[in-house]
């Protein structure tokens, strides 16, 4: 068992519930997928397992490689392989895309007691994974997400992924903003980095990327809650009807 | 006992670490008068015209008023209470384990070596006899190419005539309050003169760093490029310096003749005072340089440290196509405050300049950046650009930016900008998300947001410089 979320429960400082006692557990070398209606809580379950400090948790667990995450901060929680691609990422200017990568590789070898990463070998991987998510390599000198289009961050986030090789990795909403091209070369890329070893678990609104990353598990969440969880067939269910009906479903519980 | 006797014992006591002339190991008791400013121009066996000269400085400053226009609040200091001479202010001391243990801890973070580190705390040791055989050999190679790089005191035995020419003109006597008071009573200081169309071929630092380990009070520096020359200056260090006196008033003049190119970068890092904002070192400096037709002058610095600063490099755009330019990085934290920018005038006609400012302020600290901008009538087809930007650490911090902008020639073009930003939750998630921890993460950001500053100091500086803002930062985001 990769990741075990048992019970958790979570919300803001202020008190407000948003996780209402989530289960899920994901086994290394399988693809889950959470839908949900806005508000339903995917996020905040990306940004809870992360460990974004604004959210508390209040009961339950999340376990990870036998470990549990609650007491470790967002870049322990890094270095142990949790990786999340995120639904808006954030512009740090002057700071080179190669710079940026460089360091966060290196804090995570830091974190295993290596030295840092040899600069030929750090570039002639870079040079690699740019090609897998065609991308040019003039994409390194620039600052990070600044001036980027929408699909240039989503594919920053994936080249990203692929640079750090984590266990388990979220896709925040990562479909959200792509046109049908920068859609296919992101999953491409996904799928080209899936392995026995890893997982991942694909947040998406609607079914479009799961055309792409196919899922083996998809669930559905609501209230902060997971209602429903199926094959790959739920989410084209999903697709057709919409959630209406598994809103209805849940009303009286 | 007698100033002589005094003289005497100080000069003895301190001769047997062997690393002072004994010109500069007396010390006059604290006060500012007449004859204190005679016995200054005495010891330093100097021409009349000049004791006439600081005499002329001290009536003059004696007429003129502190000045508190500046956005810093601080005790005004007691000038009565002040040696004006003395070399024996540092409390000797025989091994680092007498050092603050703070100052080691940062040393050791900028990767300073033993033996700098042991300089730069003032401990008394043989390394001394080393960097005396090192500052020769740069010596040497600067003479074979006729640069004249030595301490101003030395200069006025021995250059006279450039002294006696250039001393003042940039930044007169009665430019400032504390410019008045450093013509009186300057005392330690550099002189360097790069021959026409010579090309300095060292970065004039190295040799700094090992020379001017306590570097002065009242410091006076005066450079002069000749046609067509090329020199590029450091100055400071990037190690704290402790140091005993709170008053710092230095006064930088800069002369670049026709197409001459002076790139003068400073890293300021004295002591900012405590966490609760005790102590520190008021630095008070009046840095100026002028342009002649096509000459360049560029300013550079990076200033961490001081618990009030008040500077503005500035260039005086004299000559046609002439070019100023302003690069700054003001680091303010806890209760340290800035006030510093840069003065761009342009007098003839093409004359460009470019102002990048860089202000970051954390804790409870004040940074302001203050500009003018001035385009004389004559100045037909001046063109300026100013790039303003601040970032703010926490909420206790205030940042200010108070331009002015002077156009008596409407072919002139003026461009400002500015930029308050915050460092974001949102951006210290998204590294630590990254396996960056916070320290790391801000490290990070902030020099992506100097980065333009940072460029253009020289590289071995820029390490360093980069390293020291992090440092600086330190602690400021919980």
């Amino acid at each position: 068992m990769l990741l075990s979320i048992q019970n958790l429960h979570a919300g803001l400082e202020d008190g407000t519930p948003l996780l209402n006692g989530i289960d899920l557990r994901v086994n290394a070398g399988e693809v889950h997928a959470i839908m949900g209606p806005n508000g339903s809580g995917k996020s905040t379950l990306a940004n809870v397992i992360a460990g974004r400090e604004e959210y508390r948790v209040t009961q339950g667990d999340i376990v990870f490689k036998e470990q549990s995450l609650l007491a470790l901060t967002p870049e322990e929680r890094a270095h142990l392989g949790v990786f999340l691609s995120f639904q808006y990422p954030v512009e740090i200017p002057g700071v080179s895309v190669s710079n940026f990568i460089k360091t966060a590789i290196n804090e995570h070898r830091k974190a295993r007691g290596e030295e840092p990463m040899d600069a030929a070998a750090l570039l002639k991987m870079m040079r690699e994974k740019l090609n897998l998510l065609e991308m040019d390599k003039s994409f390194l000198s620039r600052s990070l997400n600044e001036g980027f289009s929408g699909g240039e961050k989503k594919r920053n986030e994936i080249f990203q992924m692929a640079m750090l090789q984590p266990a388990l990795a979220i896709l925040d909403e990562t479909d959200s903003g792509l046109d049908i091209d920068a859609l296919r070369i992101v999953a491409q890329g996904v799928n080209a980095l899936k392995s026995k070893e890893n997982a991942v678990v694909v947040i998406t609104h609607y079914q479009r990327l799961l055309d792409y990353i196919v899922p083996d598990f998809v669930h559905v969440l609501l209230h902060g809650k997971i209602v429903k969880s199926g094959g790959k067939e739920l989410a084209l269910e999903l697709e057709d009807r919409g959630y209406d009906w598994i809103k209805k479903e849940n009303a009286g519980a | 006992m007698s100033q002589d006797e005094l003289l005497e014992g100080v000069t003895s006591a301190d001769y047997k670490y062997g690393f002072s002339s004994e010109i500069e190991s007396d010390t006059l008791p604290p006060g500012l008068n007449e004859g204190v400013i005679r016995a200054i121009s005495a010891k330093k066996n100097e021409p009349e015209w000049l004791t006439d000269w600081r005499l002329e400085a001290f009536r003059l400053w004696s007429l003129m008023e502190e000045p508190t226009w500046a956005n810093v609040t601080y005790k005004k200091p007691d000038y009565q209470a002040i040696s004006y001479y003395s070399a024996a202010k540092k409390k000797q001391i025989t091994s680092l384990d007498e050092v603050d243990p703070e100052l080691l801890k940062t040393f050791e973070k900028l990767g300073i070596s033993l033996d700098e580190q042991k300089r730069l705390s003032g401990v008394a040791m043989d390394i001394v006899v080393d960097s005396v055989s090192v500052a020769t050999t740069f010596k040497k190679t600067l003479a074979e190419k006729g640069i004249i790089f030595c301490s101003i005191s030395d200069a006025v035995q021995e250059h006279p005539a450039l002294i006696k020419k250039y001393l003042g003109t940039i930044v007169p006597r009665t430019d400032n309050y504390f410019a008045a008071l450093n013509s009186a009573v300057f005392t330690d200081g550099s002189f360097c003169y790069i021959p026409k169309g010579v090309r300095c071929p060292m970065e004039l630092s190295t040799y700094f760093r090992i020379n001017q380990a306590g570097t002065g009070q009242f410091e006076r520096t005066l450079l002069i490029a000749d046609e067509g020359s090329y020199v590029s200056y450091l100055e400071g260090c990037t190690a704290p310096q402790r140091d005993e006196n709170q008053l710092h008033a230095a006064v930088v003049e800069l002369i670049a003749m026709e197409g001459a190119e002076i790139k003068y970068s400073t890293v300021q890092n004295w002591y900012p005072g405590d966490a609760q904002g005790k102590g520190g070192v008021f630095n008070f400096v009046t840095k100026r340089g002028l342009c002649e037709r096509k000459a360049k002058i560029s300013w550079t610095q990076v200033e961490t440290g001081s618990a009030v600063t008040w500077k503005y490099p500035s260039c005086i755009l004299k000559g046609d196509d002439s070019i100023g330019e302003f690069y700054s990085v003001a680091v303010t934290n806890h209760y340290q405050q800035a006030d510093t920018g840069t003065k761009m005038i342009h007098l003839g006609k093409r004359t460009k300049s470019t102002i990048v400012s860089k202000g970051i302020c954390a804790g409870h600290s004040q940074g302001s950046y203050r500009g003018l901008v001035k385009i004389g009538p004559r100045a037909e087809n001046a063109r300026n650009h100013s790039q303003c930007d601040s970032l703010l650490m926490g909420s206790g911090c205030g940042s200010h930016t108070f331009p002015y902008i002077e156009i008596q020639n409407k072919t002139a073009q003026v461009e400002h900008e500015a930029t308050t930003s915050k460092i974001g939750e949102d951006q210290i998630f998204y590294c630590n998300q990254r396996g960056i921890p916070a320290e790391a993460a801000i490290a990070l950001i902030v020099n992506g947001y100097c980065k333009d500053v940072l460029n253009q100091l020289p590289m071995e500086f820029a390490v360093e410089a980069q390293k020291l803002l992090a440092i600086s930062l330190e602690g400021s985001v919980g």
